[in-house]
């Protein structure tokens, strides 16, 4: 446990020092960006319009009940770009992404393709981690704007729809325009920020450590998913208290 | 890196080299040297430590206790690998899947900037072409028989006009012809660029029919080193043993 944190953290150190070479990377970089964003807008974009119908079920009936149909909007508005979208689109792209990346990286390892970089100078952190950490870092971000778009649309439809609801798409979107502001979403998007780095480096870090043959790499897919999400969770609650207190 | 060009071989000092993992101890003690420019042979049976001793050579682990100097600097000296060129062609060849046989073997041009793009290409060509796989640039390792794959990883080292190559069983499961042409690929090479060659293998044809100087290793330890000739002639039991093993039984 403890040697993963510190192997995490010497690797994270090593990308940060390597960001110079980011421009020289631009290519891979680019392909990985297009890796992590189309492979996942649409899973991203059915993901999130259901998360914004299920919140208005949730909460929309028992708001109208006690007289509070006109905050809806700013309510689901808020959750979903301070708290539900980054959560989970980093959640989801932890299981599609991060645990494609630590089956690619792991897979190499098995095979010798990492010693065979490193023989020829070569460096790993380099040629394989720095290209996909920043993709994740600009991507990830940019789709929890879209998320939260898409979300808010979701909500606003279930409102409009619904019967024990009825809260006009009109109605909706003026008080979410009232209630949320930009400091709210780019709450969401520091969070998201922090989120992408976790998922890049703990499943490149799952990859590079990757021993043993296909079981080792099966292990490694889980440990990278796992660690992944557990620190997400745990991040979500220390960068939401910061944030706060920050915006107080 | 310095770019390829200069073709000075080097010299490779193996000093006490001792490793274990875990409780078994992998090498135990071993000393060697091979000399600039010749064809050096580590033979021995399978888990006898060879590759795991070629491993320590080019830098890809840390040994428990000993060294190994390159023209007499330690082998994790800062820029030694900036100032000589080493290559490794490995057992299984270890291509990127990724990627194709031609961005295999560019990779290290490219990665290093070493050459504009149409050079780049040009000398693709050309190395593929030594090993005889002339217009395999598009395929993808996949596709590539296992033999396939070992020529294109040697055109892969070929790339980097390598002054010390380090051949990892480089004719395990091969037919005896593509075996026959790995071999010679591997003194052609050593005739075209005077770099110095260090080939683990248990195949005793290869060895007798490329080296300048034979190691036999077993559990860890030298037993015998010196000219093929010598090392035939050996009076310890263990090299009398592999060198003479046959698949005819003996009669009772």
């Amino acid at each position: 446990m403890f040697r993963d944190i510190g192997g995490l953290v010497i690797l994270f150190w090593r990308t940060l020092l390597a960001l110079p070479l980011a421009l020289r990377q631009r290519r891979k970089v680019a392909e990985q960006f297009y890796e992590v964003g189309m492979a996942s807008l649409l899973m991203v974009c059915i993901l999130s319009v259901f998360i914004g119908g299920v919140l208005a079920l949730e909460i929309g009936p028992v708001m109208v009940e006690r007289g509070l149909a006109n905050y809806l909007g700013g309510i689901l508005g808020l959750g979903i770009c301070r708290e539900l979208a980054p959560t989970l689109m980093a959640v989801l792209i932890a299981g599609r992404i991060g645990s494609a990346m630590a089956a690619e990286i792991g897979s190499m390892a098995v095979y010798q393709e990492i010693d065979a970089l490193r023989t020829m100078n070569i460096n790993p952190v380099h040629y394989l981690v720095l290209p996909r950490i920043l993709a994740l870092a600009v991507a990830l971000p940019m789709l929890v704007i879209f998320a939260d778009l898409v979300g808010w649309m979701g909500g606003a439809l279930v409102c409009a729809t619904n019967q024990q609801i009825v809260v006009g798409m009109q109605s909706f979107f003026a008080n979410l325009r009232e209630t949320v502001d930009v400091q709210d979403v780019a709450h969401g998007l520091i969070k998201t920020f922090v989120f992408a780095l976790v998922i890049g480096t703990v499943s490149c870090h799952q990859g590079l450590s990757t021993i043993g043959g296909p079981r080792g790499i099966g292990r490694t897919v889980t440990k990278a998913v796992v660690n992944s999400i557990v620190l997400i969770l745990i991040l979500d609650y220390f960068l939401t208290h910061l944030l706060v207190q920050l915006e107080k | 890196m310095s770019g390829p060009g200069n073709n000075d071989s080097v010299r490779v000092e193996v000093r006490g080299l001792r490793k274990s993992f875990g409780e078994h101890e992998v090498l135990r003690g071993v000393d060697l040297t091979v000399e600039r420019g010749e064809i050096f042979v580590l033979m021995g049976p399978s888990g006898s430590g060879k590759s795991v001793l070629l491993k320590h050579i080019i830098g890809l682990e840390e040994p428990d206790a000993g060294e190994i100097l390159i023209e007499g600097q330690g082998i994790n000296t800062e820029g030694l690998r900036d100032r000589y060129r080493m290559a490794m062609v490995f057992q299984s060849g270890a291509l990127l899947n990724s990627l194709t046989v031609g961005e295999n073997v560019g990779l290290y041009l490219r990665e290093h900037r070493l050459k504009p793009e149409a050079e780049i290409r040009r000398i693709i060509a050309e190395k593929l072409d030594i090993v005889g796989l002339k217009g395999a640039e598009e395929k993808i390792p996949g596709e590539l028989s296992g033999g396939m794959k070992k020529r294109v990883a040697l055109a892969r080292a070929l790339v980097i006009e390598p002054q010390l190559i380090l051949y990892d069983e480089p004719t395990s499961e091969l037919d005896p012809l593509i075996a026959i042409t790995i071999g010679q690929e591997i003194l052609a090479l050593r005739d075209r660029t005077h770099a110095t060659s260090l080939v683990v293998t248990h195949d005793r044809d290869l060895a007798f029919g490329i080296a300048d100087r034979i190691a036999m290793i077993a559990d860890g330890e030298i037993l015998e080193i010196g000219r093929p000739e010598d090392v035939r002639r050996s009076q310890h039991p263990l090299v009398r043993k592999f060198l003479t093993a046959d698949f005819k039984p003996k009669p009772q």
